[in-house]
């Protein structure tokens, strides 16, 4: 008889670790393929899957194997026409002409490309692979949320689910021991007496006897008496709290939507920080985001605003580091929190503004945050703003980045570029 | 006439222990000899994790495995393929897996297919005998498992990855044809390990030895040739004498040793063993339904389902891919029944043992002692020649055209038979190649032979990489001369020699 068994609820994805040792192996080719798909899709799918393709050369296993040349026979079914004897022209290109027949060996996988798909998870692995936010400082914030217990030893007071059993056993056996350790003595005595006059020689043994018994007896339940497990023999494991240190950190993106954004420019913008929000939101628990957007007024907004409102206007960067300023002054303090600053615009200001947005940068925005990342997007020459942001970068060599792009596909590298994690 | 046991198509457990008592029933009227069975029903997600671990339930962990997932998966998914409807593993007992996708239908053909027709053949053929151990490979198996993750935990994955690389790219020449291994348990296995660790490195040390061995002469060591004779198992030959390998790299090369050699009699039986299995489901469908167990719908729907499985495409196709094995086994096996049966004349010319013979004892017997080589030189008749219309082409390089060196007529079915069993000849597939010397007292390279087979070239690349794999496990010069009766044709080297040599002397 056939014993059945059902399996489906057993473990599934036993091959998840080969399917990560192989992702692992291929890692640079992987890294490229999503490279190659960031700048192809559209805005709002940036976080799904990914087929990829690997050449199959690439992924084969090598083996030993008859190359073509030499002698074969092959026998091959559904013979309709050849006579013995009968010469068939070799196929052009393939030397011996191989056919599929009997050589398929393991090797014969053709020259297709190997393709898979991967997860939108390991998909977003892989882009925001090896980045980081830039001099992210540990600030030792005794935060209200975040506590690890240690353990600091024994102690008498604690909760039922702390007790320590063995030290609570080994302490009520040291009270026994100590509480009864006379009595026993005593009783050992008396014991060992009676056993010397059983059975009694006499009568006056036999009183003797009686006493002892007695005696005995009153001893037995003395010690008896003396509890088994007492309040205070419980000892429990003592866990103290200790506050975690944690880093907190706000990200601020600040987007220019004024008339001279056209629409391909606004999109490779909103890219710029829709890869930006990903990552924030993937690699850190405790990010703020905050999104600005500003043509000659600023405005906080949310991010459904932010990526998709269409309002616009002309244009006073300046006002969007003002912003900025002062919402860190209000909710961010310096102290406390780990601020970031992304801005992306087409480098188009108003005449004087770029001065001013020198001044905000210089003496407030850049001795508070860690780092400060200044995108333009245009086809043309620089202009002012771009100057005075040159020297912002002169003055903060290490806080301050700025980068010049043209398309869509430029985003990736710049943003890898921008936020590329560095040896501490 | 009883009652069919289902009308519908969904499945039950209790379905499916109705269904495999009557199965084992009929299979035992068969006199079909079998391990005990443990059938579990799986989901498609694990049967392609079965798939990818070449249908074995526990493996250790390697990018292979993973590459392999990944391409069942996608193809799955894309709807290319259909996933094998079972797998079933030569073990006792045997496991048969059965998904649960299928139909009342399909499972049972599974059951008869895999419980009763593969489990049979693992039983009763005679290399699964030889070679196999159905009772400790679960065993062995935990054990190779925990043993390459403990590697990896001491020694990083890179670094084992690293050799089961090198170990999987030789895999092929892992075999050794002569010696019968010992079946070993778990437990055992363990035990033996640690011993085994020590004493090797102590072998290697011997080879390696420089000082004099008393009571052999010196000019006789001197000309000592190592290997004595030229060694074909190159897993074998390095687990054991390769100089540089760590204690536990050595039982790593031994344990793809040893899957090697259980997976090598499947290679060697394919025909059969799917010939056999899907003989038997055929049969044991059409006893059922004789015996009024399955209704006609059922029936229709297992013809459909059967001949798909024995679909053999023309050669001049789009979608011939070589000939399908579960068609020639099936075919053999039936035509073995019909000669036992109803023999011609011409039967009764070709295999005047057989004609006329009790057909469930030559089927027996023909299962028993063959592998697909000598059993198609054995049993491969005139008539299914002409059915399956085979013809053998000659492709020569040294010729212009591709000549038909015989087809399926009095004078070709000889020609046509001893070609198509070369066909499944191992040696035929994969190059010969073999250890040839070792400059024991030199720079301690390595010297691997090819010998060329109908004139048969080494492809280049592949050689190649094979050649980087075994400089790997081998830690010092490796050269392979690819030789044609003594002349040496094609030479690799690795490292890669800076200046060219002078090719080595092959006498």
């Amino acid at each position: 008889m056939s014993y059945v068994v059902d399996r489906r609820l057993n473990s599934k994805n036993k091959s998840t670790v080969n399917r990560e040792r192989f992702l692992r192996r291929y890692r640079g080719h992987i890294k490229k393929a999503v490279s190659d798909a960031i700048d192809k899709r559209s805005i709002t799918d940036l976080d799904s899957g990914e087929k990829i393709s690997i050449p199959s050369k690439d992924v084969s296993e090598p083996t030993f194997s008859h190359g073509d040349g030499g002698r074969r026979d092959r026998v091959l079914p559904g013979n309709e026409e050849f006579v013995s004897g009968d010469k068939i022209k070799r196929p052009q290109g393939g030397g011996s002409g191989g056919g599929s027949g009997s050589g398929a060996s393991d090797s014969g996988e053709g020259d297709d490309d190997f393709v898979f798909q991967i997860t939108q998870e390991e998909f977003l692995n892989f882009m925001f692979d090896d980045l980081a936010l830039p001099n992210l400082v540990k600030r030792q914030l005794a935060g209200d949320e975040e506590f690890k217990y240690h353990r600091a030893g024994i102690s008498n007071e604690g909760n039922p689910g702390q007790v320590n059993i063995v030290r609570t056993l080994k302490s009520a056996n040291a009270r026994r021991i100590a509480l009864t350790g006379k009595k026993r003595k005593k009783l050992r005595a008396l014991e060992a007496r009676l056993e010397e006059i059983t059975p009694p020689a006499n009568e006056l043994d036999e009183a003797e006897a009686d006493t002892l018994r007695d005696e005995i007896e009153v001893l037995r339940k003395k010690i008896k008496a003396v509890p088994w497990l007492d309040d205070f023999d419980v000892k429990y494991n003592l866990q103290v709290k200790h506050p975690v240190p944690r880093s907190r950190a706000v990200m601020f993106c600040i987007m220019d939507v004024s008339g001279s954004m056209d629409q391909a420019t606004k999109d490779v913008a909103k890219r710029f920080f829709l890869l930006l929000y990903l990552f924030l939101q993937r690699n850190y628990d405790k990010t703020e985001v905050v999104f600005i957007r500003h043509h000659t007024s600023a405005k906080e907004v949310d991010e459904q605003e932010f990526f998709y409102s269409r309002e616009t206007g002309g244009t006073i960067v300046s006002s969007a580091l003002k912003m900025m300023d002062e919402i860190i002054k209000d909710r961010y303090p310096a102290s406390e929190w780990n601020i970031y600053g992304a801005q992306a615009s087409d480098g188009d200001n108003w005449n004087d503004d770029s001065t001013h947005c020198h001044k905000l940068l210089i003496d407030n925005i850049m001795p508070a945050v860690q780092y400060f990342s200044y995108i333009e997007i245009t086809p043309r020459d620089h202009q002012a703003l771009w100057h005075a942001y040159e020297e912002v970068q002169k003055a903060f060599p290490d806080a301050f980045a700025m980068r010049h792009l043209v398309t869509a596909a430029d985003i990736y590298p710049i943003f890898r570029e921008l936020f590329q994690k560095k040896a501490a | 006439m009883s009652k069919p046991i289902s009308t519908s198509s969904e499945w039950t457990f209790d379905l499916i222990q109705r269904y495999d008592k009557e199965i084992s029933v009929i299979a035992e009227d068969f006199k079909l000899d079998t391990y005990r069975n443990q059938i579990e029903i799986i989901s498609s997600e694990q049967m392609m994790d079965a798939y990818a671990s070449v249908g074995m339930p526990i493996g250790y962990n390697h990018w292979s495995y993973g590459k392999q997932f990944l391409g069942v998966e996608q193809g799955y998914k894309r709807g290319q393929m259909g996933l094998a409807y079972e797998i079933v593993i030569n073990s006792d007992p045997c496991i048969s897996y059965l998904m649960e996708e299928n139909t009342m239908m399909m499972q049972a053909l599974v059951i008869a297919h895999a419980c009763y027709g593969h489990n049979s053949f693992f039983k009763g053929n005679y290399l699964f005998r030889t070679w196999t151990d159905a009772s400790a490979i679960i065993d062995y198996l935990v054990f190779a498992k925990n043993y390459i993750a403990k590697c990896e935990e001491k020694y990083g994955v890179d670094a084992v990855e690293n050799l089961l690389d090198s170990c999987h790219a030789i895999m092929n020449y892992g075999v050794d044809r002569y010696k019968r291994p010992y079946p070993l348990s778990q437990h055992e296995e363990e035990a033996r390990q640690k011993e085994r660790e020590e004493y090797l490195q102590q072998q290697v040390n011997d080879l390696w030895r420089t000082i004099p061995i008393d009571g052999i002469d010196k000019k006789e060591e001197q000309s000592r040739r190592v290997p004595e004779e030229p060694q074909e198992n190159l897993l074998y030959f390095f687990e054991k004498h390769a100089p540089l390998l760590e204690p536990w790299q050595r039982e790593v090369v031994r344990i793809v040793r040893k899957l090697a050699q259980y997976f090598y009699p499947q290679k060697q039986t394919q025909v059969m063993n799917e010939g056999w299995a899907t003989f038997w489901h055929h049969s044991i469908m059409n006893e059922m339904y004789d015996r009024g167990l399955i209704t006609e719908g059922f029936m229709l729907e297992f013809m459909q389902s059967h001949s798909g499985v024995i679909y053999q495409p023309s050669f001049n196709s789009r979608y011939y891919s070589g000939i399908n094995p579960y068609t020639l086994g099936f075919n053999m096996m039936q035509d073995i029944k019909r000669i036992c049966q109803n023999p011609t004349d011409e039967d009764k010319q070709w295999f005047p043992e057989i004609a006329g013979s009790d057909w469930l004892t030559t089927l027996d017997f023909a299962m028993r002692n063959f592998k697909d080589e000598s059993f198609i030189l054995q049993f491969l008749s005139p008539k299914l020649m002409r059915d399956l219309k085979l013809f053998c082409i000659l492709d020569d390089d040294k010729n212009q055209t591709i000549d038909v060196a015989a087809i399926h007529d009095e004078s070709g079915y000889r020609i046509v038979r001893e070609a198509l069993s070369a066909q499944y000849n191992l040696s035929n597939r994969e190059p010969n190649i073999q250890v040839y010397s070792v400059a024991v007292r030199g720079d301690r390279s390595l010297t691997l032979h090819h010998t060329r087979h109908n004139r048969m070239p080494l492809e280049l690349k592949g050689a190649d990489e094979v050649l980087r794999h075994i400089h790997r496990l081998w830690g010092f010069d490796v050269h392979l001369y690819s030789v044609d009766d003594g002349d040496v044709k094609q030479d690799f080297h690795c490292p890669e020699p800076i200046v060219q040599v002078p090719m080595a002397q092959t006498s």
